[in-house]
């Protein structure tokens, strides 16, 4: 006999023998899953008087939520900033290949380009839900062209750009409309950052401080005015000095707004971040970490040389240079081996290690009720397994947010 | 009665579980007919939970054909609180087997209509052909359920005002006359602060302000005891009973289950 009102006649999937990652502990409970959201298994006993239509053994596997990589500028020979056409095609294949990374959500990172690549690139990248197709797409990442000419790094010095003339006006024109995008990062130092920092806050976007020469008071400033976010901690800012500690010093600033939690994003692949800096970093502030990986169109290549547009480029494990040389070229490390990563070189333990690349990434965009947790409501999906023996994990492909992994 | 005393909480819980899966399998329960079971909550009863679900999670004992009425719950209490007994019944047992939804009853402390609830309980039981065993524990004051010293030993299923609890301030609980209606009795008595109450309830007389003596005058009751709990009785008391245990035994030994195929 089914009771309650408006009960669903869609199945429900129960995953046993199971350990899950919920209000940052592993448990040993099973996980319910219907219609793609995780259910309250208590509520289903008592007010829809139901069991489980299927049940799944595990094998005692972790079930973790699926990770969020919040920077990602391509992958499998894409490269999301300068393909313009086909766009949406490019964004799909990286977006079903790190499936089996454990990432089901990310954010498109564009690096400083021209304006017209906005305008035209922008519009073929919408927000998306994931599915077994692939990771779901939560809006796209602009790392530029608002940033230090000090501080570029490998970005193109002729697109950089200042708003200081029209500060919002400017950044519209530059990028056209905001639709589709989640996060900017610009340099808190150039003119007229507070009123770009509050207004892109009041549109929704989260804004990162990266790319920058700010010290601690212009950054402890545009945090004040809206901003949440560093864009790769270490890279590309001025370095930690015990009397200016920069952007890095936000991570124990007594000046941020109250209840604001600075996030962070640490590449974590062992080779852009020393260990003991990575340590320092998560020490002073395990909560706002985010893992990310700042991943280059080489990721996911395979070793050997690749020609990535106009660079030749030598793939060798986990390192990428330009070929013929010593020069690393991004980060190649998928996401799973990051988090693994993570968790060795900061001995912490293995649910902060997953929260890091999952809940911290949701409650940096607000999307924590839904994304990031296995709590109920969250996000869930099917999950057809595969097996994949030789990285040690067992993995699924999951549509949302739910993902197994076994260490 | 049947006084069962074991050396410890973990053999008397083992005791209990062991009895109980032993009267379900030989009641040889099926689509037609029901095995009802009363059931407490508290610390008390935990280690019997937790054997149960073990011999269920073996295979040898199902919960497919068994109904189970709960003692009480607490009024106004949200159901998923961490502290109600729906919670309590779910986290402890519910969720590790294999008991039909529509067949575990507990009191609904949220109802609109708290007597007539209560009163619908007493129906459902009466519906589902009376209990078969009804599984309790026992308060330090002597109390089954939330029957505390002066209830009626002849009270039925009703809302009771707390005193010793500040919040909540009332609950449903199952009456001594309802418990005492089912076909037998089990009440799981564990350690020393129960000792006296024990002493009360089975060496002194029938008395309201220990409401578990009320089943001196049941004809089929159970005490499943730890030693601790026996430390207030006359030492002729245990030793007879002990000198039973041979006989008790013979109740949990063998241990029946569901693989033999009965």
């Amino acid at each position: 006999m089914r009771g309650g009102q408006g009960t669903t006649r869609a199945p429900v999937l129960q995953f046993t023998n199971c350990r899950i990652l919920r209000g940052g502990a592993l448990l040993r409970e099973d996980l319910w899953v219907r219609e793609g959201r995780i259910l309250d298994p208590e509520k289903l006993f008592f007010d829809e008087r139901r069991v489980a239509d299927e049940q799944r053994d595990c094998g005692g596997c972790i079930l973790a939520p699926g990770f969020i990589d919040v920077q990602i500028n391509g992958g499998f020979g894409v490269d999301f900033s300068k393909t313009t056409e086909n766009v949406g095609s490019g964004v799909a294949l990286v977006a079903q290949r790190i499936l089996s990374h454990g990432v089901t959500s990310f954010c498109p990172t564009l690096v400083t380009s021209p304006p017209e690549i906005y305008h035209k690139v922008l519009p073929q990248i919408p927000v998306k839900s994931g599915g077994p197709h692939g990771a779901g797409v939560l809006g796209v990442h602009l790392e530029g062209p608002f940033i230090s000419q000090e501080k570029r790094g490998a970005h193109p010095e002729a697109h950089l750009r200042s708003f200081e003339a029209r500060a919002f006006h400017d950044v519209l024109a530059t990028y056209g409309p905001l639709d589709n995008v989640r996060i900017v990062t610009l340099a808190p130092e150039l003119g007229r950052s507070h009123e770009v920092i509050q207004a892109l806050t009041a549109q929704g976007i989260c804004v990162s401080l990266g790319h920058s020469v700010a010290d601690l008071q212009a950054a402890e400033e545009a945090v004040q005015s809206g901003a949440t976010f560093i864009t790769h901690l270490f890279n590309a800012m001025l370095p930690f000095h015990h009397r200016d500690p920069g952007i890095v010093g936000l991570l124990t600033s007594d000046r941020l707004p109250p209840g604001r939690c600075i996030f962070y994003g640490m590449i974590a692949d062992g080779i852009h971040t020393n260990p003991a800096a990575l340590r320092i970093a998560y020490r002073a502030h395990p909560q706002g970490l985010v893992l990310v990986t700042d991943a280059v169109p080489a990721l996911g290549l395979g070793n050997g040389r690749h020609t990535l547009g106009q660079q030749d480029v030598e793939v060798d494990g986990l390192t990428a240079y330009v070929a013929g040389t010593k020069t690393l070229c991004g980060s190649i490390a998928p996401m799973d081996v990051c988090v693994r990563h993570f968790l060795q070189a900061t001995g912490c333990s293995v649910e902060a290690a997953l929260e890091a690349a999952s809940l911290h990434p949701a409650q940096l965009l607000g999307l924590e009720k839904s994304k990031g947790s296995l709590d109920f409501g969250a996000d869930a999906g099917e999950a057809p397994r595969r097996r994949d023996p030789a990285k040690g994990w067992v993995r699924a492909q999951v549509s949302g947010s739910s993902w197994f992994l076994a260490p | 009665m049947r006084l069962v005393i074991l050396d410890n909480y973990d053999l008397a819980s083992e005791w209990a579980a062991k009895y109980i899966c032993n009267r379900i399998i030989q009641f040889k329960p099926g689509q037609d007919r029901y095995f009802t079971l009363g059931l407490p909550t508290g610390s008390t009863p935990l280690g019997c939970y937790k054997k149960l679900i073990e011999y269920h999670k073996s295979g040898d004992l199902s919960f497919k054909y068994v109904k189970t009425f709960n003692m009480d719950e607490y009024v106004g209490l949200p159901r998923n609180h961490p502290e109600s007994y729906h919670s309590y019944m779910w986290n402890n047992f519910f969720k590790h087997i294999d008991i039909d939804p529509n067949n575990a009853h507990i009191l609904d402390g949220n109802a609109a209509d708290l007597q007539a609830e209560c009163d619908a309980f007493e129906k459902k039981i009466k519906e589902a052909g009376g209990i078969d065993l009804f599984v309790g524990g026992m308060g330090p004051d002597g109390h089954i359920a939330f029957n505390e010293p002066g209830a009626s030993l002849v009270s039925r299923t009703r809302l009771k005002t707390l005193i010793y609890s500040k919040v909540p301030t009332m609950a449903l609980t199952v009456g001594v006359g309802t418990v005492m209606d089912a076909r037998e009795v089990m009440i799981l008595i564990t350690g020393a602060h129960k000792a006296f109450a024990l002493y009360k309830a089975i060496e002194e007389g029938v008395n309201h302000m220990w409401t578990v003596s009320a089943f001196q005058q049941h004809p089929r009751t159970i005490f499943v005891c730890d030693e601790d709990a026996t430390l207030e009785l006359r030492v002729k008391t245990v030793k007879y009973f002990k000198g039973l245990m041979h006989v008790h035994n013979k109740l949990v030994d063998p241990l029946h289950s569901m693989k033999e195929g009965n």
